[in-house]
């Protein structure tokens, strides 16, 4: 489990994380959405102690990250698949790894196999390694020490649909089998179908937080009508506020049994009606932190 | 690269866990010995010590004349490449982790940067002493065949009591690149640096001396290139001479140290 409490990171002038908590259970896949700059990565850095906070703390276990003896045995930390030594094969850069931990170094072409790089592949230099080759390697570096916890930035950077699928199955197998991940993307598709706790957070601060369910029941009520003006009247005299979209669609914070109910005695005849969850995780991520959003994209 | 569907149970080919224990530092030593020379700079950084003690050994028999082929001048044109290489592979062995940005893998495994900075250093000072040997080794071939070559008796005339001298010469040479290293965490920069530092500097610190009688007597405490040229030729001798080495050593290398470590750790890992 990954507890962040109350952590702040200022720099001269600026705040990156502004008092954020949040956990992430094991056994679940927490998605960390953010718009840029936001403070995802940060917190992420924070978490693996490449970045000492200002005040709070971070703990994986109740451990702090820095205390853990041998880390890479227990937490799987892929924050820049870049970030890498050019000049050193792919193989080489787990090798090294695997020594570091003290494993044997069958578990590197385990590895290998695992993300699908192949032999000859394992043998360039990482400088000629497309970006969802270093994804790959990045992954397999985490996944190295068969970890309890992992913790990835942006992991489906680069990959191709066939490896997004395939990471995919990976995280959810990982946490299938009692494992905590903690990944961050601004991949909203991505977050949306593997997730199931979302931390949102917008300037530094977390503007949402719980079960993906809970987060996406509190876009509201999408609902059609053959007649939306109608339909939107009738709400709006039941006191329900609604706004007519474009596309002849209804939109309301109310809950869709409260919705059916005013439209029953409206006598107006639904074509769909449902929690406005399928436009989904984009429109909640817009709403939530339209404030910080840098185009100011109304909510 | 075809993507594979994995079923959950791959990941899991440690099914029992053992109690995790904290890394131990010949691991880290070890390590850090691969990763100086893994890379393909490193792995040339290498191969050029060799090569050029080679060369240089063709070199003397080549040219020197008949009274030259000595072991003094086998050893001095080898030291002379060595003098840069091995600073070089001190500077790369520490900067590495923050130019190329590999910091972001090595102090999350190791998340005590100390550490594996005491790694590095017991590493480089590995190398240097391994470099040493291998370059006295050359030389010595070189002068035999030399020697030979020329017609002339074999001339050994390092003594025992210089050889280490030389060996510490060189090995105040890699802490000034390991430390550059550690205060610059940047390649390029400490790179630069040290040329300034053993090229631009000791000018500069010469010429003061020359136009500045007070600082005349001072130098020799100050000037790192001074104390170090002192050991190459082999004339540390007195305790006076030891203690300007100390005093050069304190100011140009433990304290930047002491206070970059201090930095390099509470610093960002980017």
């Amino acid at each position: 489990m990954i507890t962040v409490d109350s952590l702040t990171r200022r720099y001269a002038g600026f705040t990156a994380v502004d008092n954020v908590s949040f956990t992430a259970q094991p056994g679940r896949v927490t998605g960390f959405l953010g718009p840029n700059g936001a403070g995802k990565t940060t917190t992420m850095r924070v978490t693996v102690g490449l970045t000492a906070p200002t005040s709070g703390s971070a703990t994986i276990d109740g451990v702090r990250f820095a205390d853990l003896p041998n880390p890479g045995l227990e937490v799987g930390v892929l924050l820049d698949a870049s970030a890498q030594h050019a000049g050193r094969t792919g193989r080489e850069i787990l090798s090294v790894a695997a020594d570091t931990m003290g494993l044997p170094r069958q578990r590197v072409d385990q590895m290998l196999e695992l993300v699908s790089l192949t032999p000859t592949e394992a043998k360039r230099r990482v400088r000629n390694y497309s970006l969802g080759m270093r994804q790959r390697l990045g992954i397999a570096t985490a996944l190295l020490g068969d970890p309890r916890v992992l913790i990835l930035d942006e992991p489906a950077n680069g990959l191709d649909p066939a490896g997004i699928r395939w990471m995919r199955d990976l995280l959810r197998g990982f946490a299938n089998q009692g494992g905590t991940v903690l990944l961050s993307s601004h991949l909203l598709h991505e977050i949306e179908v593997i997730a199931d706790d979302l931390v949102v957070i917008g300037n530094g601060k977390i503007v949402a937080s719980g079960t993906k369910e809970e987060l996406l029941a509190a876009a509201g009520t999408l609902v059609r009508s053959t007649s939306p003006r109608d339909l939107a009247h009738a709400l709006e005299q039941a006191g329900i506020p609604s706004t007519l979209a474009g596309d002849g669609s209804v939109r309301t914070d109310a809950d869709p049994a409260r919705v059916g109910v005013v439209a029953l005695a409206a006598g107006i005849a639904l074509t769909e009606l449902r929690s406005a969850e399928g436009a989904g995780l984009e429109d909640m991520f817009l709403s939530l932190t339209a404030e910080t959003q840098r185009e100011g994209v109304a909510a | 690269m075809t993507a594979t569907t994995i079923s959950a149970g791959t990941t899991a080919a440690i099914p029992v866990r053992e109690p995790v224990r904290t890394i131990p530092t010949a691991r880290l030593i070890k390590v850090e010995l691969r990763k100086m020379f893994n890379t393909r700079s490193g792995f040339w950084m290498l191969i050029s010590i060799g090569v050029l003690s080679v060369v240089a050994t063709g070199a003397v028999i080549i040219f020197a004349p008949e009274d030259a082929v000595t072991y003094e001048s086998f050893a001095t044109a080898i030291g002379f490449p060595m003098s840069v290489i091995l600073p070089m592979i001190a500077i790369l062995g520490v900067t590495g982790e923050w130019s190329q940005r590999s910091g972001l893998t090595t102090f999350t495994l190791v998340p005590s940067r100390g550490r594996v900075i005491g790694a590095k250093a017991i590493a480089t000072f590995l190398v240097g002493i391994v470099s040493m040997a291998v370059a006295f080794a050359v030389g010595a071939l070189g002068n035999l065949a030399g020697s030979a070559l020329a017609g002339v008796d074999t001339v050994w005339d390092i003594s025992l009591s210089t050889a280490p001298q030389i060996v510490l010469g060189n090995l105040v040479g890699m802490a000034i690149g390991f430390t550059l290293g550690v205060v610059l965490r940047n390649s390029a920069a400490a790179i630069v640096g040290y040329f300034v530092l053993s090229l631009v500097l000791p000018g500069i610190l010469v010429l003061l001396a020359q136009v500045r009688d007070w600082f005349s007597d001072l130098q020799p405490w100050i000037d790192w290139n001074y104390t170090q040229v002192a050991l190459f030729e082999g004339g540390t001798d007195t305790a006076r001479e030891w203690a300007m080495l100390g005093s050069t050593t304190a100011i140009w290398i433990v304290l930047p140290l002491v206070i970059g470590l201090l930095f390099l750790r509470r610093s960002e890992v980017k």
